[in-house]
């Protein structure tokens, strides 16, 4: 039997810079009907650009230059703008990465959704409709009668994205291109698209392509991987072979980075905890009579971090955690609650604060791309920090920044550059350089790898170990993704919605009980290996609930809408109190250990 | 020390050879009425106000190339000794708005709080009087001396300025490297000058050619009711309402004065447009 | 929260800002025009100017009290309709204006009507044949033809049409018009003037504005769904730049506010702009503050409608 899909040679170019550069390179694949394929490869590997090519399509500034596609009978490349039309949204259709900007904020979603059989004529407005209700239901959307009708703001990321699903086989294509339909969602949301997604591709027997940089998930809805990287082919093969005796040196390294090992214990140092903050309440907007910020983030959150020690804090989008560490670097002021540092108050005005303070608590954000100041060289960039806080300048300023960049693993020919010629990974080295110039104590490290490719991420983890253990830096490390909180932090803290529902040492934090937010998350991180989603018990968490619904009233557990083992007439009426379950462990939740023992390990 | 300004040359040629040709032709006339108002005076082959012919309103001839206004005076030494009066007043006015509302937006900017609410207001409610009105209220209430066109023309023109720096400045302030300088203990006056004013510079040189090319268009017009530029200096705008009485006539000296002006202003706007758009093409890619 | 509170809400709040704004340019323009020392009284007495006699009309003009005071008294008339008295005409202050202003709202109006329909047209156009030949002729035209002053475009309009061909009268005596020819060759070159910036400056923000959505994700999502480029641009991408749209004809039509000073000067033109220019050059104070704050007006109502369209025809802000 023919593939239905049939890649060759496809190469396509970019102009950049008054030249033009090859950002595919001579690929070629096939898929045969009722099969999934996965275009695995981190940023610039070119994955996006193929699952376009299979459209017809090139971003502004691209072209496709060469090779050849052949979907079903037809011939992609050879089609004229006219035929292209008619290809796109019928035989083969798409579902991009962000729902959220792929959806006309002006029209309803049900407009959009059926707008691809209107326009190419396969069913009239009513079938459409009612197709697109039966959609709905098989994608385990809430209400699919009346979804329809309302606005993309409306509704919450993981709903837009199964939406978008609907939208993408609502003309029943031959082949459905999938660009990294999860990776704007929360790992909590991600479950269940997922599901909705493998379900609704299997029943009706669809052939697909996943682009994605993340094998885990991957590992769950494709049956073929094709590794990319810089626009070219690294290896094929099935998805569990690949898994478990990959052949390519790059698809070794990205496993190898897509699974972190624990990295160094710390030696906590000293019995006064360098950093301790009790019952925190902080957030945005203007304050009130009684001095409450407007929107509050952060409420009543206590931790302490020990000398040398590494203290995790875990949460997803919403979460505070951002807040948190801007709190403690003076950014955002405290409405109420303490922060000691090193047995000191610590003001969390940047006013009130004295340079001796400044240095010793050094923060490092997120975006490398943002992070340092495009009109100032990385010599210049290192160098202020040295005369700030020492007074140090001239040839002392010089060597300290060479020693500082060879700390960081930077060649010293790299001072004299601007931001604009690194590269992210070497952009948050600099970054990192920038805080420890300043000789601190506490580095607040703020999602410092969620923005780059998982193998320039896990290098830079290395070396956040390797620094701990040369200098004896604490550090508060905020980060979505638990498996490199897990790897990196002796202690590890879980928020949800400003409040603080989990906390304990690494090891408490590996085995159950689990506050059941924690559960959730926990059991939301894929796996490596095949099957692990098909193995998930049926409801993980309740639906959440669109945004500006009414959130639970004050006081009472944050995670109530969406808890699955919530007690009716308890969660919902009382506070919930703080437990300690023993071994450093302590939760937010109504259930005592022994009850969260037995329902989280059925 | 004498590295700088080659390298400063050397960057200016890069840029112009660079540009489209609407750019090249913008730049050339640019640099065209530079020289003009620099030079022009000491180049005019008469007395600005020699009446040299007996023919008023006299056509385009090898004697007179622009011809003759209407007391018969050459409309090109007119036009050389005028074009200093337009050039200069509206650099000087356009510098001033410029420097003046990037500095207060700066200021709003980084310290925020009712400072930048008053400010904001303020030159929101100056921006509600449109340019000509304030210009005409203005001269109505102080009249019209050189020092009060610039005056008027750079307080009509900073609340745009304003404007626009506040905005860019406050993108460039949620920007993680200016929050890492802040985090870092830096005192405003370092974060607004060291971390954000660089970033915003190129915009606000675009700016600073519209900013011109809007006072010139405003101070001609305000010569041209006769509210600007006093006899006996004259301005473009002043050069075009004294021989408002050749229209009927035909004469080129009511039009060549008002092209001098045009060609000014829109070589000024094509040289801004090649600029700008050449930076976002190559942010583009 | 139900949808009518939330856009009612917004709508009022853009109601009162325009209110406080207009108060406060209110106080700017009455400042500008009082800190001179030499005074009305002074000015129209002229020659006959002793301090006996300066003191009485300064009095009878309400011109001896404090600043404050005077500006209440000036900001009540102008509520209650009581603008003052010409200085030059001894008139009231808006029985002038009351003759002007229609003319003058008349001459923008038909501005308007011509101007806005070509300018959204050329403007989309451009658009959607983005970085074509006749896009980029187009931007070209249009970026000179904002910088050319009001007056080059009436002077060369009337040497080519009146004197040169002799199809229009040079002046328009807008007096007595008696049939559409007539009214046709009376406002011919004046809205032809203002129409040529004015459609040049709406152009550019229009198609900036549309640029703006056709490089939206959901542009490229609606391409991908095998929409053809008219569909794209007309149902997708238009309504969501009506907002931008709006703001661009505002802000478009707000230069008429300037350029009709010009053009009723150079072709005679009887309306409240000359009515301000002669005004200014008599030093007749409070036809200069009535008239400035008429323009004030027309311009924040002008701003005030456009956020009115872009709150409205926004779901977001229509439905929580």
């Amino acid at each position: 039997m023919e593939p239905l899909v049939q890649v060759e040679g496809l190469r396509v170019i970019a102009r950049k810079d008054g030249g033009e550069a090859p950002i595919v390179k001579d690929v070629g694949f096939s898929i045969p009907k009722g099969e999934v394929l996965a275009l695995i490869g981190e940023s610039g590997s070119g994955k996006t650009t193929i699952a376009l090519a299979l459209l017809g399509y090139a971003r502004r500034g691209c072209r496709i230059a060469g090779g050849s596609i052949r979907i079903g009978g037809t011939r992609v490349l050879e089609l004229t703008p006219g035929q292209l039309y008619e290809l796109r949204g019928r035989k083969v259709s798409y579902i991009a990465q962000s729902a959220a900007a792929a959806f006309n904020p002006m029209k309803t979603i049900m407009d959009q959704v059926i707008e691809g059989a209107l326009i190419h004529g396969t069913s009239t407005r009513a079938e459409a409709e009612a197709k697109a209700v039966d959609l709905f239901a098989a994608l385990a959307l809430p209400d699919p009668e009346g979804i329809g009708s309302r606005y993309p703001h409306q509704v919450s990321g993981g709903q837009l994205q199964r939406l978008m699903a609907a939208m993408a086989l609502i003309t029943d294509p031959e082949l459905v291109v999938l660009d990294e339909p999860t990776t704007a969602l929360d790992v909590t949301t991600q479950i269940e698209v997922l599901r909705a997604f493998k379900k609704v591709v299997r029943e009706r027997g669809a052939t697909a392509v996943y682009v994605s940089h993340d094998l885990a998930v991957v590992a769950q809805m494709a049956d073929r991987i094709l590794v990319l990287s810089d626009g070219e082919m690294r290896e094929t093969g099935a998805t569990a072979q690949i898994l478990a005796r990959p052949r390519h040196p790059y698809t070794r390294s990205l496993l190898a980075a897509a699974a972190p090992q624990v990295r160094g214990e710390g030696e906590p140092r000293g019995d006064a905890p360098l950093l301790e903050i009790r019952g925190l309440v902080a957030g945005y907007g203007r304050p009130d009579a009684s001095g409450m910020p407007a929107a509050r983030v952060l409420d009543n959150v206590d931790l302490a971090i020990a000398r040398g020690s590494t203290l995790g804090v875990i949460g997803e989008s919403g979460s505070g955690k951002t807040t948190l560490a801007r709190v403690v670097a003076g950014l955002v002021p405290a409405a109420r609650g303490t922060v000691l540092f090193d047995g000191k108050p610590l003001p969390t005005n940047l006013k009130e604060r004295t340079r001796e303070q400044f240095r010793r608590i050094q923060i490092v954000f997120q975006n490398a791309d943002t992070v340092l100041n495009p009109a100032h060289s990385v010599e210049r960039i290192l160098a202020r920090p040295l005369a700030f806080y020492h007074g140090v300048r001239g040839e002392e300023a010089r060597k300290r920044i060479a020693r500082l960049l060879d700390l960081v693993k930077l060649p010293a020919a790299l001072a004299a550059r601007r931001p604009a010629e690194l590269s992210g990974g070497q952009k948050q080295r600099v970054n990192l350089a920038r805080a420890l110039a300043a000789e601190p104590d506490l580095v607040l490290c703020d999602e410092v790898t969620s923005a780059l490719d998982t193998i320039v991420g896990a290098a830079v983890l290395d070396l956040l170990a390797e620094l701990r253990r040369e200098l004896g830096v604490s550090l508060m490390f905020i980060s979505h993704d638990i498996s490199t909180v897990r790897a990196v932090c002796d202690q590890v803290m879980v928020l949800y919605s400003g409040c603080k529902v989990d906390a304990g040492s690494r090891k408490a934090l590996a085995s159950p009980p689990f506050h059941p937010y924690a559960d959730l998350l926990i059991a939301s991180v894929p796996e490596l290996r095949t099957g692990w989603l098909d193995g998930l018990p049926a409801r993980l968490a309740v639906e959440s609930p669109p945004p500006g619904a009414e959130k639970p009233a004050r006081g009472l557990c944050t995670f109530l809408d969406r808890c699955p083992v919530r007690i009716a007439g308890v969660c919902d009426r009382e506070p919930p109190p703080r437990r300690d379950l023993g071994g450093g462990k302590e939760i937010l939740c109504h259930h005592t250990r022994a009850e969260l023992e037995a329902l989280q390990t059925a | 020390m004498s590295a700088i300004p080659v390298g400063l040359v050397r960057s200016g040629w890069r840029t112009a050879t660079s540009l489209p040709i609407a750019g090249r032709v913008g730049l050339l006339f640019v640099v065209f009425w530079l020289a003009v108002a620099i030079f022009g005076p000491s180049i005019a082959p008469h007395d600005v106000g020699a009446v040299v012919s007996p023919d008023a309103f006299a056509p385009l001839t090898a004697a007179y190339p622009l011809g003759t206004d209407y007391l018969g005076r050459d409309m090109l030494s007119r036009i050389l000794h005028a074009a200093r009066f337009t050039v200069g007043l509206a650099l000087v006015a356009a510098l001033a708005a410029s420097a003046t509302g990037t500095t207060l937006a700066l200021i709003a900017a980084t310290a925020g709080g009712w400072i930048d609410e008053v400010m904001s207001r303020l030159m929101d409610a100056f921006i509600s009087i449109p340019s000509k009105m304030l210009a005409l209220v203005m001269v109505a209430a102080f009249g019209s001396s050189a020092g009060l066109l610039i005056l008027t023309a750079a307080l009509s023109y900073t609340p745009g300025a304003y404007r626009i720096a506040r905005s860019l400045a406050v993108n460039v302030k949620t920007l993680e490297y200016v929050q890492a300088a802040r985090a870092r203990g830096e005192r405003l006056a370092y974060v607004a000058g060291m971390e954000i004013l660089p970033n915003m510079v190129n915009p606000m040189l675009a700016d600073f050619g519209l900013r011109f090319v809007f006072v010139v268009l405003l101070l001609s017009g305000m010569s041209f009711l006769g509210l600007g530029v006093q006899p006996p200096d004259a301005d473009l705008g002043s050069l075009v309402r004294e021989n408002i009485g050749g229209l009927f006539e035909g004469a080129p000296a009511v039009v060549t004065p008002a092209i001098a002006i045009a060609t000014l202003t829109v070589s000024v706007n094509l040289l801004i447009d090649a600029i700008s758009g050449r930076a976002t093409r190559v942010v583009e890619n | 929260m139900a949808d009518k509170a939330l856009a009612a809400r917004l709508i009022l709040n853009r109601l009162g800002v325009g209110v406080l704004t207009l108060l406060v340019v209110s106080a700017i323009i009455f400042t500008i025009t009082s800190l001179l020392p030499g005074d009305a009284a002074e000015e129209a007495l002229g020659q006959s100017a002793t301090p006996e006699t300066v003191a009485a009309l300064r009095a009878q003009y309400g011109l001896d009290k404090p600043g404050p005071v005077r500006y209440a008294n000036w900001l009540g008339g102008l509520v209650t309709g009581n603008l003052g008295q010409s200085f030059t005409a001894s008139m009231p202050v808006s029985d002038l204006i009351a003759t002007r202003l229609p003319k003058s709202l008349l001459l923008a109006a038909v501005t308007a009507v011509v101007s806005v329909p070509l300018a959204l047209a050329i403007g989309i156009l451009a658009a959607m044949g983005r970085g074509g030949a006749l896009d980029r002729a187009l931007s070209l035209a249009t970026l000179s033809m904002v910088a050319v002053p009001e007056f080059l475009v009436a002077t060369i309009a009337v040497l080519v049409f009146a004197v040169k061909l002799r199809w229009l009268p040079a002046l328009s005596n807008a007096v007595d018009i008696k049939d559409a020819g007539q009214f046709f060759r009376t406002y011919a070159m004046p809205v032809l003037t203002l129409c040529f910036v004015v459609i040049a400056q709406m152009a550019r923000m229009t198609r900036a504005a549309v640029l703006d959505q056709l490089s939206a994700s959901y542009v490229e999502m609606a391409v991908l769904k095998g929409a053809k480029p008219a569909r794209v641009a007309l149902r997708h991408a238009l309504p969501n730049a009506i907002g931008p749209i709006a703001n661009a004809v505002a802000l478009s039509l707000s230069y008429l506010l300037g350029g009709v000073v010009i053009v009723e000067t150079i072709f005679n033109y009887p309306g409240i702009a000359s009515l301000m220019v002669d005004a200014v050059t008599n030093r007749d104070m409070p036809v200069v503050q009535a008239c400035a704050m008429v323009f004030c007006f027309a311009y924040l109502l002008l701003v005030l409608v456009a956020d009115l369209v872009a709150i409205l025809s926004n779901p977001r802000l229509r439905h929580r």
